[in-house]
């Protein structure tokens, strides 16, 4: 068992883990990266967008949950497990309503940039096109739910950092969506606070602070330079710049 | 001509469309209605795309908009990217913008009209001029003029490249960048990046200031030709400095009659509903602003180079103000109104563009790196206007307090010149189209005309080459008597 530590192999390199250590943090922490979207390094695995799909020992699982172990052989950089995760961003693309060309999130989206990290080139479903209204009522953030892709970071980071709750997680299959908990049902009516946790972990364009949009120029956001397999492996390490 | 709009007895005609054009921007047809001689009963453009763009842009947060506007067109987002941002500006509480921002705004602007003119010229247009109206069709292309004219085509490929070089310098990059925002610009121009432009820009101003003189020359065959082509007289508009100068990011709004004389001046542009209006036809998508005091039937205006380098006082560019004389020269002090001559004005404005930039990049501010200005109070309400390559462009918006626009009207350039591209087709029909036998090259004349307006119809695709065409020549019992197509399987 992993009580003790010891290694795996990932596509055949040799990983060292810490005992607790998942195979996503562990790969991570030895350099080698795994598409994610709803896995953080500040919060527990979640387990919900299955983009860290690996073969352990033949089987597929999500590498955010599964406890690394000695000895297992995991494959994580094949053409198959690519195109389940490119099929994985499509979906989650025509789900919503996400134009990248007016978001103000495009350079530092995970969505966005996984989509180009994994040569998605288009959305092969018929779109959605869902309508989700803008929760515009909070002075400094705005919830534009077209983009939301229910990764339920902020959910978490609301409830587990600071002790507010204030989003939750509604519906279920196709009519599954993000509310706020408010009596009417708007962020501008919780006390919701720039200083949160839950403000700045949303992935995509989701929740985004009013008036300093497109402030960075077009060459140095986040995934200009490099593509998200490198820039993550920096941002995501604990003690790491980020 | 304006009778040419709509036939006494439509039933009993025949009907021919020119359907979709070509090298134009975007998606647009003609029809015509002849009689059994031929002769030409009604005329139109008829817009078919419908866009809808001011109805989804309400609803989103006002700091989108300027980047969302660009996806308006492919070739000229700047113009809408900045017409937005100049309201935004207003709306977010920003009434000046640093010498170092609104310099390096103007610098996007004219990269942006440098390469939008040598485009339409060299690639769609010069075709026409260079190598016949009715010379093959096959061949009558950016790549016929290619074979033909090497050196000019090369020359137009790089006009071009060096304003999308300036604006991928301002904005990120060459197409759909992002370069203002609410307050002034998010990138400062690096020495490294200005040195670059800089050791261009003499070489652009001489290729355009050759532009200039060769279409002086092709008027000079032709005279009466080029200057008669598609000819009406039309009230004309555009924003001059407060000089009365061609100004084509700032300004004030002019209007002047056809022979000159004042309509308004010095109109602030943010007060445009008190002299402009829009009416509606059910035959198209596109509305048909006019100048509200003369009405519908004697308000309608042009607007672009050919309006803009005649109502200015002069062109602030000492090349290009000399070219601008040896123009004005051909009416004796009149305006001129023939729809080729758009081209000489073009190419005119091309080389006030490259004279700007020169300017621009000599001048230390525009490495500086004070990007925003200090932030005053906010408005609901402003508008944006700029002149766009292809004319006067209106953003106005309305945004609540939660940030969303609640308004949106883009009154665009093409659509400023609705009239006036119908009369040019109008006035091309009655002479070259008007009871003779149609020929590919006759129909070719209607979208020459067209084209000398440089129109984006969609205000977002351009097309260019081997697009499909089907024209149905239909007797008035609507029997098939002739059918010609092209390209059926492309595009």
């Amino acid at each position: 068992m992993s009580e003790g530590g010891g290694s795996f192999t990932l596509d055949g390199q040799v990983i060292a883990f810490a005992p607790g250590q998942t195979i996503l943090t562990a790969a991570t922490a030895a350099g080698v990266y795994i598409p994610h979207l709803c896995a953080h390094p500040d919060f527990p695995p979640h387990g919900s967008c299955k983009l860290c799909a690996v073969t352990v020992n033949g089987r597929d699982g999500s590498a955010c949950t599964i406890e690394a172990a000695p000895g297992q052989e995991v494959r994580s950089d094949t053409p198959e497990l690519h195109e389940i995760r490119r099929v994985l961003l499509q979906m989650l693309f025509v789900e919503g309503n996400h134009f990248c060309p007016g978001c103000e999130k495009s350079g530092r989206c995970k969505l966005q940039a996984l989509a180009y990290d994994l040569e998605m080139l288009s959305p092969h479903f018929v779109q959605f096109f869902p309508h989700r209204e803008i929760d515009a009522s909070h002075p400094e953030f705005f919830l534009d739910f077209n983009r939301c892709i229910m990764c339920e970071l902020c959910v978490r980071a609301s409830r587990d950092v600071d002790g507010k709750n204030i989003f939750a997680l509604a519906g279920r299959g196709r009519e599954s969506h993000i509310i706020v908990n408010s009596p009417s049902g708007r962020l501008g009516d919780t006390d919701f606070a720039a200083t949160d946790k839950a403000a700045e972990v949303c992935p995509v364009g989701a929740i985004l602070r009013k008036e300093v949009g497109f402030a960075t120029p077009i060459g140095a956001r986040l995934y200009d330079q490099a593509p998200i397999s490198q820039v993550d492996l920096q941002v995501d390490l604990p003690g790491r710049e980020k | 001509m304006a009778s040419l709009e709509a036939a006494a007895s439509p039933e009993k005609l025949r009907r021919i469309a020119i359907d979709p054009l070509t090298r134009v921007e975007g998606h647009g047809k003609v029809t015509l209605l002849l009689d059994a001689e031929n002769k030409v009963h009604q005329v139109r453009l008829h817009i078919v795309e419908f866009r809808g763009f001011e109805a989804f842009i309400e609803g989103r947060p006002y700091w989108e908009v300027p980047v969302t506007v660009q996806r308006l067109c492919g070739i000229c987002p700047v113009s809408h990217h900045l017409a937005a941002i100049k309201a935004m500006d207003a709306i977010a509480g920003y009434s000046h913008l640093t010498p170092t921002a609104e310099k390096l705004r103007r610098l996007m602007h004219y990269g942006q009209i440098l390469q939008s003119h040598a485009v339409h010229f060299f690639h769609l247009a010069s075709p026409d001029l260079l190598l016949g109206f009715d010379s093959e069709p096959t061949r009558r292309n950016i790549v016929g003029v290619a074979a033909e004219f090497p050196d000019l085509a090369k020359q137009g490929v790089l006009l071009r490249k060096f304003g999308q070089e300036v604006i991928r310098h301002t904005a990120g990059k060459r197409i759909h960048g992002v370069g203002a925002i609410p307050g002034g610009v998010n990138k400062a121009l690096s020495e490294p990046e200005r040195d670059s432009l800089r050791s261009e820009i003499d070489q652009m101003i001489l290729w355009a200031r050759d532009a200039v003189r060769m279409i002086a020359r092709l008027h000079e065959v032709h005279p009466a030709f080029y200057s008669g082509f598609g000819a009406f007289r039309a009230n004309m508009m555009g924003l001059v400095d407060r000089h009365g100068a061609l100004d084509l990011y700032h300004g004030s709004l002019r209007a002047r009659d056809a022979d000159g004389g004042p309509i308004f001046d010095h109109i602030d542009y943010s007060t445009y509903e008190k002299v402009l209006t829009e009416e509606i036809k059910p035959w198209t998508y596109m509305k048909f602003p006019h100048i509200r005091a003369l009405g519908p039937e004697a308000g309608w205006y042009r607007v672009g180079p050919l309006a803009r380098i005649q109502i200015c006082a002069y062109l602030p560019s000492e090349l290009a103000e000399i070219e601008r004389r040896d123009f004005l020269a051909l009416g004796a002090g009149k305006p001129v109104h023939g729809a080729l001559l758009y081209h000489w004005a073009r190419m005119i404005e091309a080389l006030h563009a490259a004279e700007v930039i020169r300017d621009l990049l000599d001048d230390p501010d525009i490495a500086g790196t004070e990007l925003m200005a200090e932030r005053g109070e906010r408005q609901q309400e402003a508008v944006g206007v700029i002149e766009a390559p292809r004319g006067t462009l209106f953003h106005h918006y309305r945004v609540g307090e939660d940030d969303l626009v609640k308004f949106c009207r883009l009154i665009v350039s093409t659509t400023n010149n609705n009239q006036a591209m119908n009369e040019a087709i109008r006035a091309v029909a009655s002479e070259y189209v008007d009871g003779r036998v149609l020929t590919e090259g006759l129909l070719n004349h209607i979208e020459v005309a067209i084209r000398a307006y440089d129109p984006c119809l969609s205000c977002a695709t351009h097309a260019i080459g081997q697009m499909p065409l089907e024209v149905d020549l239909v007797d008035a019992d609507g029997a098939l008597v002739d059918r010609r197509r092209k390209n059926l399987g492309g595009a």
